[in-house]
């Protein structure tokens, strides 16, 4: 998986995805609840999606071949919103409606109130078999559209995400990406303290997946996995990506305390000047 | 009834209403889950093998992988039976199919206690209500095989999703199948009480509104299999022109058609309204039609309870 990717492009996805956590940490303080901890973990994934992978065009965000991405954790909105908002799908200022009364931007994805998202989520288990049905669809008409659908790993207790992951892997859809925002935790605590999903990889490969397991913060890792991804087309592809809840956020980092709390006005200040934002107007 | 109406399978209707579907639009896909052939899915599958998807006990997956083929652009069917869709699946029809405003047909078999034997585990009675309450849900209960084929239809020209109820059994004809969304149909003229139902209890109602007849009491029948959006205008016109309204539905009481007429006519024209249906319990194995009596929709309980209503209005002693 040793791709080349220029330097340059490396150094542009990392100051995008450090303007995106530092509107997720804005969003969800204005909005006073939300769920930083795994925005933060799936960050560079939904950049390295929104701004290299993924074939779509804010002009048309209705193309019919486009790739479509089905953010199953459809708790980590904050990231996708202020991915999109970074490459024009949507006004930048809008980010702080998020969760408000009339807001297009709802606290889990919702298809209906914005453009780009491919299906409404929240309630976990659902926007795989989605995806499945996606890549179906789009197999059956012959287009070349790609569906890369995000799950993260208290999902991964789900019954329904395993039968979505059996029919992927029996119906051998080279054209659709899982990909697990493995940061560990869930709301109450850690995943395998609560009830372990390893040995998760195995269980991929097991369900008939091409199976990568990768640092999800290293984008040379998550390019390199996208494009083994595109090379194989007769089974889906699993990319297990080992991330860090709350990543870049020290006192987020590695603790299930910030899954569904937002950062006081202080904590804000201080993930602010982590996150590289200069002088009082951060 | 001088010879009772024959009897025809709902189930055939649906899987040949299907087939015919499936040759007019190329964009029609079908999903079932490992019971194609007693929901008839399967005559559709054998025709259209590459647009068919037997996807096995997942029916949860089953209604969110319809959906994501219809927001590909596609209109998609899902049968399995009435308990697993809208009871195992529910949340995945509420936010996967509902929430996503996803051109998804649910077409659900073995409604009803007239599973028969297969017991109460499958008996599914709080279908109705459960689909009914889900925002932007078509809901149809069609009577006989005529009404199944008109409503595989006219749910397939309605954009967004849609819930089927269909019986197991096979019911008499009891309509010409001129059925519209939205409209209840009239089967039976009459003035001094009026029978809404639905579903197997269809023929039931026009059973008892005959025997009436026969002591001069004028029953107008109405088959509501249009249950949501249903038709206020014909309910509420009902509820002036006869002033009672007997509701006969094989589906609980507490959450079904009963429960919307007797809503409906207390907000704008209160009259007595009784309900014949599944009292609050579980069903249990046996002889189909023989359940139906066990669980209070007897024509003996029909027939009680519309004298009931017409010694209420003081139009009998």
């Amino acid at each position: 998986m040793a791709e080349e990717v220029p330097d340059e492009t490396v150094r542009s996805l990392e100051a995008t995805a450090r303007e995106i956590r530092r509107d997720i940490v804005r969003m969800t303080h204005a909005a006073g609840s939300g769920h930083p901890g795994g925005s933060l973990s799936v960050t560079d994934l939904v950049t390295a999606l929104v701004f290299q992978e993924l074939r779509i065009d804010p002009a048309r965000p209705d193309w019919p071949e486009r790739d479509r991405l089905v953010l199953s954790k459809g708790h980590a909105a904050p990231a996708l919103y202020a991915a999109l908002a970074l490459r024009g799908f949507l006004p930048r200022e809008e980010l702080m409606t998020l969760r408000q009364l009339g807001s297009r931007l709802q606290g889990h994805v919702d298809r209906n109130k914005l453009p780009f998202i491919e299906a409404s989520t929240g309630c976990l288990g659902q926007g795989i078999g989605m995806a499945v049905g996606m890549a179906l669809g789009a197999r059956l008409s012959g287009s070349p559209s790609r569906t890369y659908t995000i799950i993260g790993d208290g999902e991964c207790q789900a019954g329904p995400t395993w039968e979505a992951l059996m029919a992927g892997g029996h119906y051998r859809l080279g054209n659709l990406v899982v990909i697990l925002d493995r940061n560990g935790y869930e709301t109450d605590g850690s995943t395998e303290s609560i009830m372990g999903i390893e040995p998760i990889a195995e269980k991929f490969r097991a369900f008939r997946y091409h199976t990568l397991e990768i640092d999800g913060h290293d984008y040379r890792a998550i390019l390199g996995a996208f494009a083994e991804a595109q090379r194989t087309s007769d089974q889906p592809t699993a990319i297990v990506a080992r991330t860090v809840k709350g990543k870049g956020v020290s006192f987020m980092e590695g603790t299930h305390v910030y899954h569904g709390k937002p950062p006081s006005a202080a904590e804000l200040e201080r993930a602010l000047a982590e996150l590289g934002a200069s002088g009082s107007a951060r | 009834m001088s010879t009772p109406p024959k009897s025809e399978s709902l189930r055939d209707a649906y899987g040949k209403a299907l087939v015919e579907l499936g040759e007019r639009d190329p964009k029609l896909v079908v999903l079932d889950a490992d019971l194609s052939g007693s929901t008839r899915t399967m005559l559709f599958g054998q025709k259209f093998p590459d647009r068919f998807y037997n996807v096995g006990v997942m029916e949860p997956t089953m209604m969110s992988m319809a959906a994501g083929l219809a927001l590909t652009g596609r209109t998609a069917y899902a049968s399995t039976f009435a308990v697993f869709a809208a009871g195992q699946a529910y949340n995945f029809v509420r936010q996967s199919i509902c929430y996503n405003h996803a051109n998804v047909k649910i077409v659900a078999t073995h409604g009803g206690l007239l599973v028969g034997g297969d017991g109460g585990t499958h008996q599914m009675v709080e279908d109705i209500g459960l689909m009914r309450g889900l925002p932007g849900m078509t809901v149809i209960v069609p009577a006989d095989a005529p009404t199944t084929r008109a409503a595989t239809f006219a749910v397939h020209e309605r954009d967004g999703p849609a819930y089927v109820r269909l019986t197991r059994e096979n019911l008499p004809v009891v309509t010409d199948g001129a059925f519209r969304i939205g409209k209840a149909a009239e089967l039976r003229a009459g003035s001094d009480l009026t029978i809404v139902a639905v579903g197997a209890l269809v023929a039931r109602a026009l059973a008892v509104a005959e025997e009436l007849a026969q002591v001069g009491v004028s029953t107008r029948v109405l088959d509501f299999a249009s249950v949501k959006p249903f038709d206020e205008p014909a309910l509420l016109r009902a509820a002036r022109d006869t002033g009672a309204i007997l509701v006969l539905e094989e589906h609980s009481v507490l959450t079904g058609v009963g429960a919307l007429v007797a809503s409906t006519t207390s907000e704008n024209y209160p009259v007595p309204v009784r309900r014949v249906g599944v009292p609050d319990v579980f069903g249990e194995s046996g002889e189909p039609w023989a359940l139906l009596d066990r669980y209070g929709m007897s024509l003996e309980r029909i027939r009680d309870e519309a004298w009931e209503l017409l010694r209420a209005r003081g139009k009998v002693q």
